[in-house]
């Protein structure tokens, strides 16, 4: 289950088969920055997908990060209404349910190294979250 | 209080004992250890050991006992009443022993010995002019004690002893020297060596009394406290043909059987083997024998009183334990002396098996734990026994052994800590509750924490009171720092005073602090990062990611046009509606994008928002009292509707929860809630630190008869005082459980104002009251914060993966077995697999 294949792991049909209606590769502009309160998260659509678009302000940088919305151990989207900080330093975000830890960089559970969810590219281009349609594998 | 340990015990459960108590005085059992308090402002319910009474037990105050018929097996009482028992326990304590001298009796001299005598001494000092002063005869523990208040009271204090040394009984020469010029340090005046000859009036002197010592001045006072000694209280025993010791004392055997099979003795009027003890850690060890014989333990036996005894006498430290007076046969004694530090510590060994015997430690007594638990152990002693008393680092270190004596009232070991530890009590209160450690005088509590914390450290259970890897500071030291600091932001909070960018325990905990602190609204910009899900979308998010929504009822009262829109609501938007045990109505299955909608209906009809999702105040239940009970003693309604009025969205460490009960029946269930009030004839009587849930606790009386402002400040300085003092998710039953003190620590800050800060505490409920606003109308208000309360943030499509299924006429989330697609996202395994992983914590 948590092979590192290009596909999500907790929910393959519905992330795959968005990238393929939308077809890879594009940049989509999704909201600008500031509808999202620093430190916390909103969720956005994409195709089929709900996406987790979280802002965190590190040194006074905004970064925006984004992971699939869906909660692995609930099967319910709700990351996005997570709790965002830091684990030893490594950013992430607590679910709402059942408080489990997913790195906001890479996706990992850092509760259950069985677990963890799909990564988006997320980047600001003149105030505007922007998100890569597909998602890509999460690091190992 | 001898008869209170035997009478809890008898009423445990499955005991199944028909318990009757008679006692002489008009108080229940009370706390004569600290007698001293009532000169101190302390009122008897404030001693008193069992606030809550003694359900299950007859208990007839102010009614004595005048004769034992044995053959009959019954007792005759003062108001004519007889009585017959099974069994009869004799715990009839002490009287105080006033020296036949001329003049002992009369205007201005006091016995110290009840609540009325302490009483009556209150009254005479408070009203002596300044520069007036009191000659307490007795330098013993009661004698020290009196002479302590009194000199609190600001009233000129000398000490009379008969003997060479204050504390002859429990202590030596050289630690009575150490004692006394402690005492004298605290400017009360020690005259050893002294024997009172006469009391006498000396109307027109300096003074009214004069206080005739044998051989010295005459001692000039305004009042006398005599505090020579006690005697046993054995007339009943005498009168009805019991065998007595020889120097009085009804005689029992080590069952504690006073001669006759169904008569036992127990406490300050029983003489076991001739000795009288007047500690109460050997009463209550006679006790605990006599409830365990009765339980059928047939070899259960009292062996003696030299269980170590600590006290504290006007500030001073004081213990001994063991053979303290090197009486022993070719014992040797090696005594360290610090005038420095002003402390004198003593143990007496035996230099042939190198055994520990005792010991005298006057200054500094936290070492006594750990020697008391040397007594008896071969080669306890090294070769260089000052070592015993070397300063801690300095010496053989190690954890004291299992033998050791922790809590003395109770004969609770090290041992037995370590053992309930061991099967899962992982904090004071269930320690307290397992082992009974702490449950009497509470002065053991700092060593029973110790030992909590070391033994937790050594099962490798951080005991560390970090707030989280964010912040290395307790959820009450950081609500310090932002009052005293003035912080109103987390960033500052964590930029000066943590490191990280923090995280799901620490956020939500800051966010509270600032809440109860500043009373800003919590979804303002920088505060919205903060929030759990609850508190970000004020409702109370669902397993399928859906809310419920609960409007405030005050008090449970609701009008019939209020129900309709409730009904109204819920049947617009689908709810599933379900009546909460708070009295008031539940909304299930909202979306994030319905709240506002729902909520602008709700606040149109007059509704606010009952803070069911945070930790905050929840509700004040009421039983409809004098509204119209035909057994209400007063407006319990009324008064729920104003308290819930005053606290209501007040945020706080855990949640809170109220009632108010309009008489004795306590239909409103108040003492399982944080605050309970119960109306009474003459006003309302107050609980507190009651709770339901998983460990249940009913709430302890905390004051009697008030009027409703009176009720309205204590419970302002309650609430604040523990919004500003308890740990994250600590309800307040836990939070009275580690105060140091406990409850009467509490009484003393939130009734007497020990630390001065009843007004600050007020001052602030005020400010947080007077600072109230609807959260949900501030955010209906506030177009940027209703713009959050939105699904997604690039459509307004709604999450079309929710399914329901209805049941019983209304709508629930489908489980995953019923999800008509079959959703492979593994809801049902993924659970599992939730649960078994290590690091899961369930908050909440």
């Amino acid at each position: 289950m948590a092979a590192p294949t290009a596909a999500p792991t907790a929910a393959p049909a519905p992330a795959s088969a968005s990238s393929t209606d939308l077809g890879a590769g594009a940049w989509v502009p999704v909201c600008r920055l500031d509808r999202i309160a620093p430190g916390a998260g909103v969720a956005a659509r994409l195709g089929d997908v709900a996406v987790a678009i979280y802002r965190v302000v590190v040194d006074g940088v905004d970064r925006v990060y984004a992971l699939d919305d869906r909660d692995p151990f609930t099967g319910v989207r709700v990351l996005s209404r997570g709790i965002v900080g830091d684990r030893d330093g490594v950013l992430k975000v607590s679910s709402p349910l059942h408080k489990q830890s997913f790195a906001l960089a890479t996706g990992a559970c850092l509760d259950d190294p069985a677990r963890g969810v799909a990564v988006f590219d997320a980047r600001v281009v003149d105030g505007v979250v922007e998100l890569w349609r597909a998602s890509r594998a999460r690091a190992a | 209080m001898v008869g209170h340990a035997l009478v809890e015990r008898l009423l445990a459960p499955g005991a199944g004992w028909e318990v009757t108590w008679l006692g002489e005085e008009p108080h229940a059992a009370y706390d004569r250890i600290h007698l001293g308090r009532v000169l101190d402002g302390a009122s008897p319910a404030e001693l008193a050991l069992a606030p809550g009474g003694y359900p299950g037990a007859v208990v007839r105050l102010a009614e004595a006992v005048v004769a034992i018929d044995r053959r009959a097996r019954a007792v005759t009482t003062a108001r004519g009443a007889t009585l017959s028992y099974d069994w009869l326990v004799l715990a009839t304590g002490s009287r105080a022993f006033v020296p036949p001298v001329p003049g002992a009796e009369g205007p201005g001299r006091f016995v110290y010995r009840t609540i009325e005598d302490a009483r009556a001494i209150d009254a005479a000092a408070r009203a002596l002019p300044p520069g007036a002063r009191a000659v307490v005869v007795g330098g013993g523990l009661l004698g020290l004690e009196a002479g302590g208040a009194l000199a609190a009271l600001g009233v000129g204090v000398d000490v009379v002893e008969l003997a060479p040394r204050l504390l002859p009984v429990q202590i030596d020469d050289g630690g009575g020297a150490v004692l006394r010029r402690m005492i004298e340090a605290r400017g009360l005046a020690v005259h050893t060596e002294a024997r009172l000859e006469a009391i006498d009036d000396t109307p027109g002197g300096a003074a009214p009394l004069a206080v005739r010592l044998a051989g010295r001045d005459a001692l000039p006072a305004s009042l006398v406290v005599i505090a020579a000694g006690i005697r046993p209280r054995d007339e009943l025993g005498r009168a009805c043909g019991l065998p007595l010791g020889a120097r009085g004392g009804i005689a029992i055997d080590d069952a504690c059987r006073a001669g006759d099979p169904a008569i036992f003795a127990i406490g300050e009027c029983a003489a076991w083997r001739d000795q009288v003890f007047g500690l109460v850690g050997p009463g209550n060890a006679m006790a605990q024998v006599v409830a365990a014989r009765l339980a059928g333990d047939l070899d259960a036996s009292f062996a003696g009183g030299d269980a170590p005894t600590r006290l504290k006498l006007v500030g001073v430290e004081v213990a001994s334990f063991g053979d303290a007076h090197e009486r022993t046969a070719g014992c040797a004694a090696v005594v360290v002396v610090d005038t420095e530090r002003a402390s004198y510590r003593k143990v007496v060994l035996d230099p042939s098996t190198r055994r520990v015997l005792g010991g005298v430690l006057v200054g500094d007594a936290s070492d006594l734990p750990r020697l008391a638990g040397l007594v008896g152990v071969d080669g306890a002693a090294p070769a260089h026994a000052v070592a015993l008393l070397a300063p801690e680092g300095a010496g053989p270190a190690g954890a004291p052994p299992r033998a050791a004596q922790v809590c003395t009232c109770n004969n609770v070991s090290r041992g037995a800590l370590c053992d309930a530890i061991a099967a899962g009590a992982c904090d004071v209160a269930a320690l307290k509750q397992g082992t009974r450690a702490g449950t009497s005088c509470g002065g053991c509590l700092p060593e029973v924490t110790e030992v909590l914390r070391a033994e937790l450290a050594a099962r490798g259970i951080a005991a560390s009171r970090a707030l989280c890897e964010h912040f290395a500071y307790t959820r009450q030291e950081l609500a310090h720092l932002i009052r005293v600091r003035r912080i109103r932001g987390f960033d500052a909070l964590i930029r000066d005073h943590g490191r990280g960018l923090g995280c799901e325990v620490c956020k939500p905990t800051v966010a509270s602090l600032l809440a109860s602190t500043w009373a800003d609204h919590v979804l303002d910009e920088p505060r919205v990062h903060l929030q759990d899900s609850n508190d970000r979308f004020l409702a109370n998010l669902q397993r399928d990611g859906s809310y419920s929504v609960v409007p405030r009822v005050p008090g449970g009262e609701i009008t019939p046009a209020q129900l309709i829109v409730i009904g109204q609501v819920a049947q617009r938007y689908d709810l599933y509606t379900k009546i909460t045990g708070g009295q008031r109505i539940d909304l299930f299955g909202a979306t994030v994008d319905q709240l506002p909608a729902i909520w602008a209906e709700l606040i149109a009809a007059g509704f606010e928002s009952g803070h069911a999702y945070g930790k905050a105040v929840r509700t004040v239940k009421t039983c409809v009292g004098s509204t119209w009970c035909r057994y209400g003693v007063q407006d319990s309604v009324g008064l729920g509707i104003r308290l819930e009025h005053r606290y209501k969205g007040l945020r706080a460490p855990h949640k809170l929860k109220l009632a108010v009960s309009g008489c004795t029946r306590e239909c409103a269930e108040a003492q399982s809630k944080d605050v309970g009030v119960i109306a009474t004839e003459r006003g309302y009587n107050l609980y507190v630190g009651g709770n339901g849930g998983a460990q249940p606790r009913h709430a302890d009386l905390f004051a009697t008869d008030l009027d409703e402002p009176t009720l309205v400040r204590l419970v302002d300085r309650f609430l604040m005082f523990y919004i500003r003092t308890a740990d994250r998710l600590q309800r307040t039953a836990r939070w009275i459980e580690q105060l140091d003190g406990g409850l009467a620590y509490l009484r003393a800050v939130v009734i007497d104002d020990s630390l001065g800060l009843g007004a600050e505490l007020e001052a602030e409920m005020g400010a947080l009251v007077g600072a109230y606003r609807c959260e949900w109308r501030a955010v209906l208000d506030d177009p940027v914060k209703l713009e959050r309360f939105r699904t997604y943030v690039n459509t307004e499509e709604k999450d079309d993966e929710l399914r329901y299924v209805r049941e019983r006429g209304q709508r629930r989330p489908a489980h995953a077995h019923e999800h008509p697609d079959g959703r492979a996202d593994g809801r049902a395994d993924g659970r599992a697999d939730g649960r078994a992983s290590p690091r899961l914590r369930v908050v909440d």
